[in-house]
Parts: C-alpha cells; structure tokens; sequence
C-alpha cells in the first residue's frame, strides 16, 4: 500500500476483551488511532482457539472461515492478545494446509495479522507514547506472544516511554503463569500451584502494577493476587501506553460518579485512582510508585 | 521382592498430580529441577555460537535417518553380525522381554547388572527377570536408588530426581544393614561413595550385564552410551555377555553424525559440553582385547515405533531423550514425573505414551498442558511437542474419548461462536448480568459452573456491557475524540 495512506485496520477485539474488559479495546484503538490507523470493528465472536485446543477441528475452521471473511477488506488484522493473534497468524494456515481454495486465503490472512503492541511498533513504527503514569509496574511474557510472535522487547520500549513509570522486571517473567485457556478449569490444582508461584515472582519485585499483553493471562494473575490478599494491581499492557487508566484495574470494583467524570480527561492526569487517599500523596514531579498503597 | 509394576496409572492423572502436589518432599526435590537444570542448559548454550543451527543439524539427521530407517538399519545389521555380534528384532515389548531371558539363560545368569535404559523400563524388564529367577541390579546411582525403593523413574536422565538427599539417605540406612550405623552420609559423595561401594561386588557378580543405547551407528555397527558415572562401562565389559536394548528410531547413519548430536545431546540434558563418559562397543571381545564380553546382543524394540514412521507422531522418533523438555515444563515442576503414571513423563511423554499404550488410556498427558511452548524452544531435534498434543487431542475428540462435560460445553460454545450475531446477544446479557452481580466487589469469589476457576482465584466482573455493543454506540452517535472510551 502507498506510504502515505492510512492503514485500515480490523480490530480482532477477542472474546475476553469484549466481555470482561470493554477498556482494552478502547485503548488498543486509540494506539492505533495515534499512529494514524482507521480502525473498525467487524461483527464477531471468538478466533476459535478454545475449539483448536480442545481437538475439535471441525468448529475451529468453521470459525476461522468466518473470521478470515469477515476480515478480509482490511489491510491489517491487530489483536490486542498475543495468544489470539499467534492464533491468527500461525494456527490458521495450518487449519486449511493443502485446502486449495481456503489455504491462499489463510496464509494472506496470517500475513496481515499482529498482536496490538508488535503492530505498533514493528509495522507502524510507533517509538513513544504520551501516557503518563506514576507506578513500578512488572511485566509478564505471555507464552504465545513470546514464544509464537516473539513480543518480547515491544512492550517494554514502549513501556519505557511512558512518563513517571519504572519497570522492574520478575524473576522467570518468561515462564506459563498457568493459564492455558481451558487448562486452568480442567486441571485447577496444577494450574494453582504454577499461578501461585508466578504470584510470588511477581510480589517478589515490588511491583505495585502487574502488566501483560494477554487478558486471560491476567485475570489468572490477577485472580490469584486477589485471592491472597495482595493489593497488586493488573491491566493490560495496551491501557498503559494508551493512558486509560482511569478505570478500575483488572478485579477492582467500579470507580464512584466523580472519578468516572476524571476518566473522560486526558492520559496526562496523574491522578491516582484509588478510591481512599494514600498516605504519600502522588505527584507530577515526584513519583512515589505508590499509587494505591498496594506495594506492601 | 516385587518391584514397581510398569502398569499404566496415567488415567488417575489428577489424582496423581494431587497428591504430588501436596507432597512436600517431592516439591522440595523438584526444585532442583527447575533451578538448576534451565540455568545450565541457558548457560552452555550460550557460549556455543553454532548451538542453533547444530540443533537443526540434529533434527536433520534424525529426519533423514528415519526415511530412510530400512536402509540403515540393514547396513547396522551387516556390520554388526561381520563384527561377531548377535541382532534380535523384537517386534513386542513381550518379544523383547523373552529374547533377553532367553539370552540369560543361556548364558547360566542368576543376577544381571543394569546400566540406565528407558526402554528396559517400557517393556517392565526387572519385573520379568524377577519373575523368572534372575535378580537384576541397577548400577546408574539414580536408578539403584528407585530399586532399592520399587519405584519408576521419574525423569529419564534424572530417575532419582523426585527424591531428597534425606529420603536418599534413610533409605541407604535401611537398605545397607551391613554397614555401621553411626556412618556419617551428610555429603552426596558419601552417598555416591556407598552406592559404589556396595555395586562394586555386584558388577563382578553379574553374569549378564544389559545396557540401552543412546544411538546405534549404521555405519560401523556400534552402540554408544553416555554417562557420568562410569557404571555403564563396567555393567558392559566385566560380565560374560552383553546385552544391548535399544528401540529402532536411536540408530543414525555414521559416526559423523554420532558427534553432531552428541554436541546437543549433553548440553540440552544436563548442562554439560559432553556426558563424562561417551562408551562405543562394535561387537564382542576379540582375541587381542584385553577384555570385554564373550557375546554381545543388541535387541531392537519396535513397540509401535514402525506404525509410527508413516504417521501424524513420526516427528516424536526424533527424540534423542535429553529431558530438557521435562526440565522446562510448568506442568512437570508442578507435579513431577510420576504423575504422568508410565514409564515418560513431561511433554515428550505426553506424546509418546499415547503411541505406545493408547489415547483411551493416557488421554490425560496430552490434554495436561498450558501449550506454553517452552518445551518445542529447547528441544535439541525440534520436536513441535505441543502441536502433537494438539493432534493427540484432535484424535480424542474424533472418537468421542473426551470427557462428556467438555463436549457438551464446547459444543454449547460452539453453537454461539459460529453465529456472530446470536453470540452478541447472548454476551451483551452476560455481561450486563455478571457486570450488575459484581458491582459492588468488583470480581467474584465463587460463580455457577466454574468452580474450577473460583476455587483457587477470583474472577473480575465484567464491566456490565460488552465492547461490541458500546462500539456500535460510538458509531451511530457522532465520533467522540479518539480514544475516548464512551
């Protein structure tokens, strides 16, 4: 496509975004909106992951066809799910290998496919972003993304370019954090053991912010902090660079009338979100990393 | 004396994992997995600039090594026999089995030493010596140790690996009787050095001594075995008769090829640049030899192994059983290898084991995996572990083994997932249910049918509308500034 023209892009929104957390979304599209993309949103429902994992070929291509259909007039398919995109862009050319009629029409689909922040930076060439936020955050490779797509050094560029914010990375940050999709409702007692052993990583760098690319990975991390009691917060790595923090982190209960005002604001508000006063009160020029309280 | 049956418990696999789980022992043991295993591999991987590409070097000789399987397993048998030595094709672990007692019996055996092999453990060898007469001894330190204690392996280059330097020790107290009971055994040499001690007897005991082999050559017609201990030389040069059990995909063509992947092999296992020792036997004792074996036998265990090469799991016979897979897993620091129930565990048992005692049995190990991918980035031959499973799963689903539960929900999901429009619907009032449910917390602590989530995390409560309906908002009203969420 010419160089000048904008990209036209299909937001691939993921079934768990779309349900749970409306805010990724959001957030992906206004990255992208930043980096001078169009972006639309076609009907759809799910990649068909749960369906590929589970055996169940049949249903996987059904819904890969309609995905790679409905898709097809964009230039660009952006995920913001390393595990959904790698979905895309590795699993869908080998559902219809040797398909004559659907293995073309898949592999261009692979070819324009990417997880949200490897699309801003390897494809749009986005080097920075205007977010500002006053926290230590951690971030988790999620699997798929790293070892699938190789995000690995994308999100912490960009990570780095966001005002007042301090990256400590965990120990095993590469390592499953017990998810695996259906994994973690069919075996819950291995899935806790390695979820609770991520929790201690993560604990274990002071952190007061968990980050990732991948919601179902975080709403395991975040599910289990919460179970033990940890003040740790979670969002996905997308809410961050575009500077939506105002709404509650993953598991938090909904912001009062008066936040929900400041919410509309731009990303430059370093106000924190947390609901009662902390005793170090944050500002622009003194970052405190303690936003909420949650570090101890 | 019975030893650990070799019976399958891998369709009790979360039972197993359960207990495992709850054994404070064996997580302490498997840390030892965890830490140190990953560390050395990364480390020595990393000072060998052409690590990568002698991994695809690996992965190709075994790929060509299997197309062309029947040439060079002629040309292996050619060699073998000019050199004086004696080959037995067994089709069945059974064929095996019968070969070898044949052989010992032959040989006047009453005890047999062992050096470490896999595949003696697949076909439930010591049971059978056992049964009929012949007391076998295990010599690699790790497998006496799971003797002594009638146990399987948990690991296959690590069988003693479940166990704490404590465990170890009691049962060396109570299995050594003949020694002073005030023995200090703090240190893991004074263990190493009892088990020697005691061993050292029995090797010269041995009438018999049966080794596996980590590659057979085609070219010259030998077996090689690599080991740190030294205990394979001596099971397989002091008795009278060596017996070699190998399954047929460990053969490779030359001795070029041998040096290849013997550069991935100790580096992917154990962290080491080489094994200490690398042991090549071509044949019996010839008359100038100072010594070794008056006979030597190589039986070659198919299995299913043959069924294999023209199948969806051909890739699975390139494994040249490092571990490092095992070593790797989330699954497998979790539970350790015993949860896996047969004789391999972790990701390359997860595939294996299905080919070699059936989907409807094992049907658990492929499904007990996050696909999280760490086991295909270290596998020295580029074995693609999780797409097998993936495939073991597809087979499962094609014959209707999985559980009745998860058709059912797959099959309800399905029903929405290929119906955009009615999936809409139905999410847009979960989410506005769920979302309304957990207002006031913000995540649930326990939610209908998903307990499975809810008993050991919460889960956050939706926002109460889905994406795709607020965008649909967005498109109808005027454009809100970019990036504003409505």
């Amino acid at each position: 496509m010419v160089e000048h023209e904008a990209r036209r892009v299909g937001l691939l929104v993921t079934c768990l975004v779309d349900l749970i957390r409306p805010t990724v979304a959001f957030a992906a599209v206004k990255l992208m909106e930043d980096a001078r993309c169009i972006v639309e949103v076609p009907r759809q429902s799910c990649c068909g992951q749960p369906a590929f994992n589970s055996g169940d070929r049949t249903t996987t291509r059904e819904i890969a066809a309609q995905v790679i259909e409905a898709f097809e007039p964009f230039d660009y398919v952006v995920a913001p799910s390393g595990s959904c995109a790698g979905m895309l862009k590795v699993h869908y050319p080998e559902l219809f290998r040797g398909d004559p009629n659907w293995q073309p029409r898949a592999d261009a689909f692979a070819a324009k496919s990417h997880e949200l922040v490897a699309f801003l930076v390897d494809v749009c060439g986005v080097t920075r972003v205007a977010a500002r936020l006053e926290a230590t955050a951690t971030y988790h490779d999620s699997c798929s993304g790293l070892r699938e797509l190789g995000v690995h050094d994308q999100p912490r560029r960009l990570l780095r370019t966001v005002a007042g914010l301090r990256l400590a990375e965990m120990r095993d940050a590469n390592v499953c954090c017990g998810f695996g999709g259906t994994f973690c409702v069919k075996y819950p007692d291995i899935s806790n053991a390695i979820v609770g052993k991520k929790a201690a990583n993560i604990a274990a760098t002071g952190a007061g912010l968990l980050l990732a690319g991948d919601l179902g990975c975080l709403m395991n991390m975040a599910g289990k902090l919460h179970r033990e009691g940890s003040g740790i917060e979670a969002r996905h790595v997308a809410e961050v660079l575009a500077g939506m923090t105002q709404e509650p982190a993953i598991g938090l209960p909904a912001i009062d009338a008066a936040d929900a005002e400041a919410a509309g604001a731009k990303p430059t508000v370093t106000k924190p979100t947390a609901t009662k006063p902390t005793a170090t009160k944050p500002t622009a020029t003194k970052p405190t990393g303690a936003r909420t309280g949650a570090q101890r | 004396m019975t030893l650990a049956s070799h019976i399958a418990t891998s369709s009790r696999f979360k039972d197993n994992a359960r207990a495992a789980l709850a054994d404070a022992d064996l997580q302490d043991a498997l840390s030892f997995v965890e830490v140190n295993f990953i560390a050395r591999r990364r480390e020595v991987a990393d000072r060998l600039p052409e690590f990568e590409a002698l991994r695809d070097s690996a992965r190709d000789i075994k790929d060509h090594t299997l197309a062309h399987l029947d040439l060079y397993l002629e040309a292996y048998e050619e060699r073998l026999i000019a050199q004086g030595g004696h080959l037995h094709y067994a089709v069945t672990a059974q064929d095996a089995r019968e070969i070898i007692l044949d052989i010992c019996r032959g040989a006047g055996a009453t005890t047999v030493t062992k050096g470490k092999s896999m595949v003696a453990e697949e076909i439930g060898l010591n049971d059978f010596l056992e049964g009929n007469g012949i007391t076998p001894v295990e010599t690699d330190l790790g497998e006496y140790i799971i003797q002594l204690r009638h146990e399987l392996p948990s690991h296959i280059i690590a069988p003693a690996v479940h166990l704490t330097k404590a465990q170890i020790e009691d049962e060396f107290r109570r299995a050594h009787t003949h020694l002073p009971a005030a023995r200090n055994l703090d240190e893991p040499t004074s263990l190493l050095a009892e088990a020697r001690g005691v061993l050292r007897e029995k090797f010269l005991a041995a009438d018999v001594g049966i080794t596996g082999a980590n590659f057979l050559v085609a070219e010259t017609g030998t077996s090689v075995i690599v080991t740190n201990e030294g205990n394979g030389d001596l099971t397989q040069t002091l008795p009278r008769v060596h017996i070699v059990l190998a399954s047929l995909e460990k053969l490779v063509p030359t001795l070029e090829d041998l040096a290849q992947l013997l550069r991935v092999l100790a580096r992917s296992a154990t962290g080491q640049e080489m094994s200490v020792y690398t042991t090549l036997s071509t044949g019996p004792r010839r008359p100038d030899d100072p010594d070794g074996p008056g006979e030597y036998h190589v039986v070659l265990l198919d299995n299913g192994r043959s069924s294999m090469i023209g199948g969806a799991f051909r890739d699975m016979l390139r494994c040249i059983r490092c571990g490092a897979c095992m070593n790797h897993c989330p699954v497998y620091h979790a539970v350790g290898g015993h949860a896996y129930g047969w004789v391999y565990p972790g990701p390359m048992g997860a595939v294996l084991t299905p080919s070699l005692i059936g989907i409807d049995k094992a049907g658990h190990l492929p499904n007990a995996s996050t696909f999280c991918g760490r086991c295909e980035e270290v596998c020295p031959v580029r074995i693609p572990l999780p797409r097998l499973m993936r495939s073991w799963r597809e087979r499962e689903f094609e014959r209707h083994l999985s559980p009745a539960t998860v058709r059912g929900g797959l099959a309800l999901w399905a029903f929405f997932a290929t119906r955009p429009r009615l999936y809409g619907l139905a999410t847009a009032m979960a989410a506005r249910l769920l979302g309304w449910a957990g207002r006031a917390r913000g995540r649930f602590s326990w939610l209908p049918l998903a307990s499975g989530w809810t008993r050991c995390r919460d889960f956050p409560a939706p926002h109460g509308e889905t994406f795709q309906s607020r965008w649909k908002r967005r498109e109808k009203a005027p454009l809100p500034r970019p990036g504003h969420a409505p």
